[in-house]
């Protein structure tokens, strides 16, 4: 696994991105390892039915030698499936471990969604960002930082779902859902519901505005409390790069827990 | 093993200690005796012949399947701009829930258990009827209630059931989806529901107690396991459907708070229960066109089915698997166990790449007469290949939270569907002679094979990027994407060629209308349902033949071609053929 992430951007993508993200990066990678795989599997497996077809076309009215076991190559056909699937499963645990493991966090977003729209508050700040359907309500979160999403629905089940983390999961009401996500390149991102809500599903849009740390503090401070201040300089003890670098730095990982 | 080989020289030993009953007693009793009964629409109304009955069920499932590719239709116009405005926003919700609701409750499942495997079975393991003959009848009219249930949800205020057809929790509440029509899915889903139960006890009798003298279970056709093992996961999934749709009636007009949060209650627990159901339930689709492939891609390679008895345990593991994969829907949800259901979910991927193996295998060193039936089933292969890879990637915790609720989820189900449409086309060409008399136009069928299989590929591709490009599912609108409509186009334009494919069906139906007088065997078939006359007398048999292999009609039109082990062939060959290949 770690040589095909590190060969990551020599091979195609497979119609996958690699998102803004290092976890939605490691995702990409695993979608590439099992793009090769099926590829692979799917050109046997189409190349043989071509075969056997073009080969064995009926010409006359001959009836053929009645083989119907061959137990080597039955064998061969179960137990290399098993081995590859045992493959796919390893790489998956690698990926999923890193996305289950709990980082150190400095930003806590409250992501809050109903029917529909989205309310983003920040614990321990006046900061709150509401907004319905296309009025686009915008998460403003740090570049470069672990922040840590608590995520939770009013009323029915919704899919909080940004294409650039390659990476979703479903507000529900009645549980708090907790992952962490670390994102590595400033910009606008869409994000929208994805599970089905109601009338509005399909208008239910938000952003995530990612944004220097400089520039998240200035937000904050907008809400004029002093609070958000306080909060937005210990945030800032921990995060050294400032600048909105499109490099990925060494070792960060963006990291999706419960 | 052997007896496959070195059938004992016994004739009539029932070696498997049962089944001797219903088979040779009415081959006997009844004899040349036609049955005599009221004709006309009489007959259809008070008929328990399973073959009227399965009739019957082909007739309204093919409806079904008119009506929830209407609706497909529908959403593939309204899709094909990014501000689509042919439907609203509510009819939208309506349309994408019906026709997901229509296609997999009204159509696939009875189209392949009531319809093909309520006639077939009993006729492939030498059977004079079902086991429980007016309880196939009362599956039928349940069917038929269910369905017209369902669908009057279209009339009353309101509107039809928008929830989606998986109906989740706490939106397909009394609050969040008030009105009669969510009150009809519900009522219309126990209906059918009740009628699929009951096929599944039916079928499981059948093939357990009336199978003729001879038939052991290692020498029953794969078609009939298949709808054994269909039947047990019925027996097992649906039960578990009922108690939910229960439960959620009860949340909605009887006060009780199982699926809402304000009660104490958990909305999750409907997805464990929808699941617990939906995983096998996608097993129970696919299995007997598995089945009805499997016949056909040996009977039209003139060759056994290779790996027999592997393909047996491949279903049998199939369906043991199903059982444990349920929450590979739910990973999103963040509250199962992801890498058990990762595991068991991939591990599906094995037997059913045995089956795949097992079909090229078949057809390896045979002699292919590419018929329609044929042609639709190497159809189904390719389609079923595409959407059993892209299946494995979703098994993947990481890739479904990247995937999950996109087109990409869409696409996958859409390949696997297609090719159930198409290995059901298969088994509509092959056993359509059986059940009329009479063959349909090959040249119309070759049309409407690759208008179908083209369409399919042309539907299902796009999507795939889409889904990748971040479309969600449900989605009536994508005003923030529009360059997404080239690839939404190209769909819709796949989604009409395969309307397209279904016109020409009912064109060759019509044209066809008893036309053609197929004769008893057309196929050269292998089993015992090409045994007896098309269509069959009212008990199915005058006479049956010797039954020492899994191909009794095969083994009776051509003694000395037996089913040979790898190795074997050689000197058995010598003695087998008649005529040396040039």
């Amino acid at each position: 696994m770690a040589a095909l992430a590190l060969s990551g951007c020599t091979v195609p993508s497979f119609g996958a991105s690699a998102g803004v993200t290092s976890s939605s990066k490691s995702v990409y990678h695993l979608w590439q390892g099992f793009s090769i795989g099926a590829v692979v599997i799917g050109a046997l497996v189409v190349l043989l039915i071509l075969w056997a077809v073009l080969r064995y076309r009926r010409k006359g009215d001959h009836i053929p030698t009645q083989h119907q076991y061959h137990l080597p190559l039955e064998v061969l056909y179960t137990v290399v499936p098993i081995l590859i699937v045992f493959g796919l499963f390893a790489a998956t645990l690698v990926v999923e471990n890193k996305e289950v493991s709990n980082p150190k966090t400095n930003v806590i977003v409250d992501v809050n969604a109903f029917q529909w729209g989205w309310k983003f508050t920040y614990p321990g700040t006046n900061a709150l960002v509401y907004g319905q359907t296309t009025q686009d309500p915008e998460m403003v979160v740090p570049v470069n930082t672990n922040i840590h999403i608590n995520l939770t629905s009013s009323d029915v089940i919704h899919g909080f779902y940004v294409h650039a983390f390659n990476f979703s999961r479903y507000a529900l009401p009645g549980v708090l859902n907790e992952f962490t996500i670390r994102a590595q390149s400033t910009g606008t991102y869409f994000g929208q519901c994805t599970q089905l809500c109601g009338l509005y599903h399909s208008l239910m849009w938000f952003r995530v505005k990612v944004v220097s740390q400089s520039d998240y503090n200035a937000w904050i401070a907008t809400f004029n409390n002093p609070t958000a201040e306080a909060a937005a300089k210990a945030a800032s003890k921990t995060t050294s790069q400032q600048t909105a670098s499109l490099v990925p730095s060494k070792g960060s990982t963006t990291k999706y827990g419960r | 093993m052997t007896d496959v080989l070195n059938p004992p020289v016994q004739i009539e030993s029932d070696d498997h200690g049962r089944g001797a009953g219903g088979g040779l007693d009415d081959v006997h009793g009844h004899g040349h005796e036609e049955h005599h009964g009221p004709t006309g629409i009489l007959k259809w109304i008070t008929t328990t012949d399973h073959k009227v009955i399965g009739l019957s069920y082909t007739v309204t499932a093919v409806i079904m399947l008119v009506i929830g590719g209407a609706f497909a239709e529908i959403i593939r116009v309204q899709l094909a701009s990014p501000n689509g405005s042919l439907v609203s926003l509510a009819q939208y919700n309506e349309l994408f829930t019906m026709h997901g609701s229509v296609m997999i409750y009204l159509f696939a499942g009875p189209f392949a258990f009531g319809a093909l495997a309520n006639i077939i079975v009993p006729i492939q393991i030498g059977a004079p009827d079902m086991a429980f003959p007016r309880l196939n009848a009362l599956s039928y009219w349940l069917y038929l209630t269910g369905a017209i249930t369902m669908l009057s949800g279209f009339f009353v205020s309101g509107g039809a059931a928008n929830f989606g057809w998986v109906a989740y929790a706490p939106l397909s509440n009394s609050i969040n989806t008030p009105g009669a029509g969510a009150d009809l899915w519900i009522g219309g889903l126990l209906l059918t529901g009740f009628s699929a139960i009951f096929t599944g006890v039916n079928l499981t009798a059948t093939i357990f107690y009336l199978r003729a003298p001879g038939m052991t279970m290692f020498r029953m056709p794969i078609f009939t396991w298949n709808m054994l093992v269909t039947s047990i996961l019925i027996l097992l999934a649906f039960p578990v459907l009922t108690a939910g749709l229960v439960m959620l009636y009860c949340d909605r007009h009887f006060g009780t708070h199982i699926f809402s949060v304000a009660g104490g209650g958990v909305p999750v627990l409907w997805q464990h229960l929808f699941w617990f159901w939906g995983h096998p339930e996608v097993y129970i689709l696919a299995l007997p066109f598995f089945g009805m492939v499997t016949e056909i891609i040996a009977v039209f390679s003139r060759k056994p089915v290779f790996g027999y008895k592997g393909m047996i345990f491949a279903t049998l593991s199939i369906g043991a698997l199903s059982l444990g994969v349920w929450a590979h829907h739910m990973f999103t949800t963040g509250v199962v166990l992801l890498p058990f259901f990762s595991i068991m979910s991939l591990l599906i991927a094995v037997p059913t790449g045995i089956k795949m193996f097992n079909w090229i295998g078949t057809m390896w060193r045979g002699e292919i007469w590419f018929s329609t039936a044929m042609l639709m089933a190497l159809g189904f292969l390719f389609t079923f290949l595409i959407g059993g890879l892209t299946g494995i990637y979703l098994a993947s915790p990481p890739l479904d939270f990247f995937t999950h609720d996109t087109y990409f989820v869409v696409a996958h189900f859409h390949s696997v569907v297609m090719a159930l449409v198409l290995g059901g086309m298969a088994g509509l060409y092959y056993w359509g002679p059986k059940i009329t008399g009479y063959l349909l136009n090959e040249r119309i069928g070759k049309w409407q094979f690759w208008s179908l299989f083209l369409g399919s590929q042309i539907f299902t591709f796009p999507l795939y990027i889409l889904g990748l490009e971040g479309m969600p599912r449900r989605v009536a609108t994508y005003a923030h994407d529009p360059q997404w409509k080239t690839l939404n186009d190209i769909s819709t334009v796949g989604a009409v060629i395969i309307g397209v494919s279904t016109i020409l069906f009912v064109v060759n139906v019509v044209v066809s209308w008893k036309k053609y007088p197929s004769g008893d065997n057309p196929w050269d078939g292998h089993t015992l349902e090409w045994f007896t006359t098309s269509p069959p007398p009212h008990h199915n048999f005058y006479r049956l033949p010797q039954i020492r292999s899994e191909r009794p009609t095969w083994d009776y039109n051509h003694p000395g071609h037996q089913a040979l082990h790898h190795g074997q062939h050689d000197e058995l060959a010598l003695h087998a053929e008649e005529v040396p290949v040039s």
